[in-house]
């Protein structure tokens, strides 16, 4: 099978790459770009740790294709801090012990970051229904839910 | 004991050492790892839950361009079965070489029968596929009831129980008193069977390893474990490579909750990389982490309880039958061993049984067997209560064990703190709280206790101070939850400086001496042992050095907010010397400051915990939802609450997954039928409430700094809870494992039955 070229945006970067026609958007992002902060828990969408933006909605990576992404802005966690400057959720969830093994936690930011982009005034319940499509084992979600609602709160102060 | 006090660190929550990695996405877990020149191994399984393997013919697949070697068992070292245990940790090698590849039967579907490795995933698992297997199809059994009826297929012929052969693998009891003269001093008596499915440890992240093997056989493993020395030496052990040649680097490691504490890549792909002479790298899917690992056991346990009117339990019995999958190993110890210890029963008669059957080698899992034994009795507890009229609460404080108790496992308590659990719940807000109106819906209240032997053990660390005076620590155990924050504040609260300014990482195998497996609870009390205790050393060359510097005795130097000293104006009127300062004079002074301990840690008494849940139960769609949740424990001293409190939230989380939803489901052809997330279902975040944690904290007396184990003790007691809860909910009990919707509904229907008979 021949590779296919895709030109693509990822973290606000004009990116090049190749890739079979049947590649994940996640074998892509894990191989020849390697950015590998975006974890491969099934393969199937339901654990949301290879959460990203695609023209800022939030997509399981492992269920697009990578030939998808041609013309298109992907955001990953490797995109969400500035610099050294941390995004307020990940400072929040260092702050708070959102986490344990850390496996989830890029398609928790992720996810999370683009729950507040849409909605900076979650209801708790918002939240986890939000964050229903990303599993953590670790933590029982308590940690993390409140991360998301005080980080929510002080952008909102801001 | 020489508790530090006023404490800077310790009890602080400080920002993990591995935090920064780990929210940006740099952290390295070993799916994440490649290498130059790096091929792909795949797994060849079998279809059948039990075969003969007559033949395997592998050339075709070894015909395949790209394809750079296949292995079978024939290339993994015989533990011959009729030579005795090989034991490494708690497995037996005899099992473990038989558990990675099938050698001369398939036991389950799903168990490796061979194994490629190609210049590409794809062609790896299109060469799988031309490799020829002749199976010889046989009877299988699956569930405890098939696999111990008289006729049940063996799975392995040598194992006889009662003088026949069997599938009964394993028996083990625990004897106190006579339960016979108990039972009858006995007011109410209450006689229960129960049973339970397997669940799945459900780490997100499933098994992976990249592998090289130079051709001098020097081999390197980076792999995601629970204990990278475990990793070399079953490695070394399966494949014939001495264990100094072998250097096993642990990667990140994302979830286990002890599913990782057992090879089953490593040892085929370092086989790979050495027939291939090429580094090899295998990530298992998650339907393969789902068939082919893990879970722990289905259970099946009867307990009967024994208590006067005055609410003095007088004498137990509980049978448990744990299914161990394919290989012996089930947790019998864990049920049969924790589940009545809460509480001080003068007869007693605990009966675990190992009992192995077509499915997957079960893993450990958070507690191993403790969960299953707690469900059963603290059901019957529950019960036994009502037919008293005494609150639950006080029914256990009642009976609680404590200090001087003997418990049927072995050891005589010292000071513990269950009774404070028990007082905690009660005192508690939630106790409290009416229940509140569920709106059409029912609401029920349940409590139950659990216990945790805990664990200590091998650990080494070595503590060395940089030239720029700040301190890099070295522990040999994985960090699976948070285990490094906990080291930082120690040993900043010792040096008596800025927690930022230590650095803790996990040395490899070749770098940092023997220390077992993160499990069982062990890991921060026993670091925490080794880095105190070198820390301890530096302090002492660090008021050495400043001696020699003063020109004064060593014991006239005090060490006292990270710098040197005079214990007294008598000792010399000097300026303090900072670690800093000391560093910075260390090439002229005596050289570089470090130092190591290698313990075999002891003293890990067991925890307890109380736990109380609300329910509220949909009685048309049969669904159950926790509404509330409270964990109490006895957590020692809690080094890093929010990791304390991370471990009690995660462990209930994981216990409403298995009360409510998770189980394995199968086919009739005995396959698995749920091997995804999706249909596996665990708690997501909408299913959950907040979940609260009360820690009491009573210092382990036999540690420095007070460690109890805490990360097992929160599963414990949940289904239990869950089940009460749902009793005082609806007024029926359940006696089985999953209370999903269908078997609510089921149950609900169901004529009512007596409390007590």
């Amino acid at each position: 099978m021949a590779k296919v070229h895709v030109t693509t945006t990822i973290n606000g970067e004009p990116m090049e790459f190749l890739c079979e026609p049947d590649d994940t958007m996640l074998d892509a992002l894990r191989g020849p770009l390697a950015l590998t902060g975006s974890k491969e828990g099934c393969a199937s969408g339901d654990c949301g740790a290879c959460s990203i933006t695609l023209d800022d909605r939030l997509v399981c990576s492992c269920l697009m294709l990578a030939v998808e992404s041609e013309g298109h802005e992907i955001g990953t966690i490797e995109g969400m801090a500035q610099g050294e400057k941390l995004h307020p959720l990940q400072q929040k969830f260092l702050e708070m012990a959102a986490l344990q093994c850390g496996i989830c936690t890029s398609g928790m930011l992720v996810a999370s970051d683009a729950l507040l982009k849409k909605n900076p005034d979650p209801t708790e319940e918002e939240v986890r229904f939000w964050l229903a499509g990303n599993l953590c084992r670790c933590t029982g979600y308590d940690k993390i839910v409140r991360a998301v609602m005080e980080t929510a709160a002080e952008m909102r102060a801001q | 004991m020489n508790l530090v006090t006023n404490n800077k660190w310790i009890g602080q929550r400080t920002i993990r050492p591995d935090g920064m990695d780990k929210v940006t996405g740099r952290a390295q877990f070993a799916a994440d790892t490649t290498m130059p020149g790096m091929i792909w191994g795949k797994v060849l399984r079998s279809p059948h839950p039990h075969a003969r393997i007559r033949s395997i013919d592998t050339s075709k697949a070894e015909k395949l361009p790209g394809v750079k070697a296949v292995v079978t068992s024939k290339d993994i070292v015989d533990f011959p079965v009729e030579k005795g245990a090989v034991m490494l940790g708690i497995q037996d090698m005899r099992w473990m070489c038989r558990n990675v590849m099938a050698r001369d039967k398939a036991l389950f579907p799903g168990h490796p029968v061979a194994a490629v490795a190609a210049t590409t995933e794809a062609i790896a698992a299109e060469a799988c596929k031309l490799i020829e297997v002749d199976y010889e199809v046989l009877p299988w059994s699956i569930e405890i009831e098939d696999a111990i009826k008289p006729d049940a297929p063996i799975l392995h012929e040598f194992n006889k129980f009662d003088g026949k052969p069997s599938n009964i693998v394993g028996r083990l009891e625990h004897k106190k008193g006579d339960i016979a003269e108990g039972f009858k001093k006995a007011d109410v008596v209450i006689e229960r069977t129960f049973t339970t499915r397997p669940v799945h440890q459900g780490y997100i992240e499933p098994h992976a390893c990249l592998i090289s093997v130079a051709p001098d056989g020097k081999t390197t493993i980076w792999s995601s474990s629970q204990g990278q020395f475990m990793v070399r030496a079953m490695t070394a052990y399966l494949t014939g490579i001495p264990q100094s040649d072998i250097r096993a680097i642990p990667a990140e490691i994302g979830g286990g909750f002890g599913g990782k504490t057992i090879v089953y890549l490593e040892p085929l792909a370092t086989l790979l990389a050495k027939k291939s002479g090429r580094p090899v790298k295998m990530v298992m899917t998650r339907e393969e982490v789902m068939r082919a690992t893990g879970p722990t056991s289905g259970s099946k346990s009867t307990v009967k309880i024994g208590a006067t009117k005055d609410g003095k339990i007088v004498a137990a019995h509980g049978t448990f039958y744990l299914q161990a999958g394919a290989f012996p190993g089930s947790p019998i110890r864990g049920a049969a061993g924790c589940s009545f210890t809460p509480y001080d029963i003068p007869n007693l008669l605990s009966e675990g049984f190992d009992v192995c059957s077509n499915r997957s080698k079960v893993a450990a899992y958070r507690a191993p067997g403790a969960p299953i034994g707690a469900y059963a009795v603290e059901c019957v507890m529950d019960e036994v209560a009502e037919a008293l009229k005494i609150d639950p609460l006080d029914f256990r404080a009642r009976n609680a064990a404590k200090e001087g108790t003997k418990a049927a496992h072995g050891p005589t308590f010292p000071r513990i703190g269950y009774l404070e659990t028990v007082e905690a719940v009660k005192n508690s807000p939630h106790y409290a709280a009416p229940l509140g109106d569920g709106n059409g819906k029912l609401r029920g209240r349940g409590v139950a206790s659990g216990f945790w032997f805990n664990a200590g053990g091998e650990s080494s660390a070595q503590v060395n101070i940089t030239e720029d005076g700040n301190v890099v620590v070295t522990t040999g155990h994985p960090d699976i939850g948070g285990s490094r924050a906990g080291i930082a504040n120690i040993c900043a609260e010792l040096l008596g400086i800025d927690y930022r300014r230590v650095s803790v990482i996990i040395g490899d195998t070749q770098t940092v001496g023997f220390s077992n497996l993160t499990g069982g609870s062990r890991v921060l009390f026993a670091s925490s042992m080794v880095v105190t205790q070198s820390t301890e050393k530096i302090i002492q060359t660090l008021r050495e050095r400043a001696a020699k510097i003063w020109e004064i005795d060593p014991e006239a130097v005090k060490w006292e907010q990270g710098a040197a000293h005079p214990v007294s104006p008598n000792a010399g009127q000097f300026e303090p010397l900072t670690l800093k300062e000391l560093a910075d004079k260390a090439p002229a002074m005596g050289g570089p400051i470090g130092a190591g301990v290698q313990l075999n840690t002891a003293g890990a008494d067991g925890g307890f915990g109380t736990h109380v849940c609300d329910v509220e139960v949909d009685v048309d769609l049969g669904i159950a939802r926790v509404i509330r949740y409270t964990a109490v424990q006895d957590v020692g001293r809690a080094i890093h609450p929010g990791y304390v409190e991370g471990q009690l939230q995660g462990g209930v989380a994981q216990g409403i997954g298995w009360a409510l939803n998770e189980e394995y489901i199968y086919t009739k052809e005995g396959k698995v039928d749920n091997p995804g997330f999706l249909d596996y279902r665990m708690p997501v975040c909408s299913d959950l409430p907040m979940l609260d944690c009360i820690m009491v904290e009573i210092p382990n007396p036999k540690h420095p700094q007070g460690v109890k184990g805490v990360g097992e003790v929160p599963l414990v007691p949940v289904m239990a809870a869950v089940a009460n809860a749902i009793y005082n909910a609806v007024g029926k009990r359940f006696y089985a494992l999953p209370m999903s919707p269908p078997k609510v509904l089921e149950k609900l229907d169901e004529p009512t039955r007596q409390a007590a008979e």
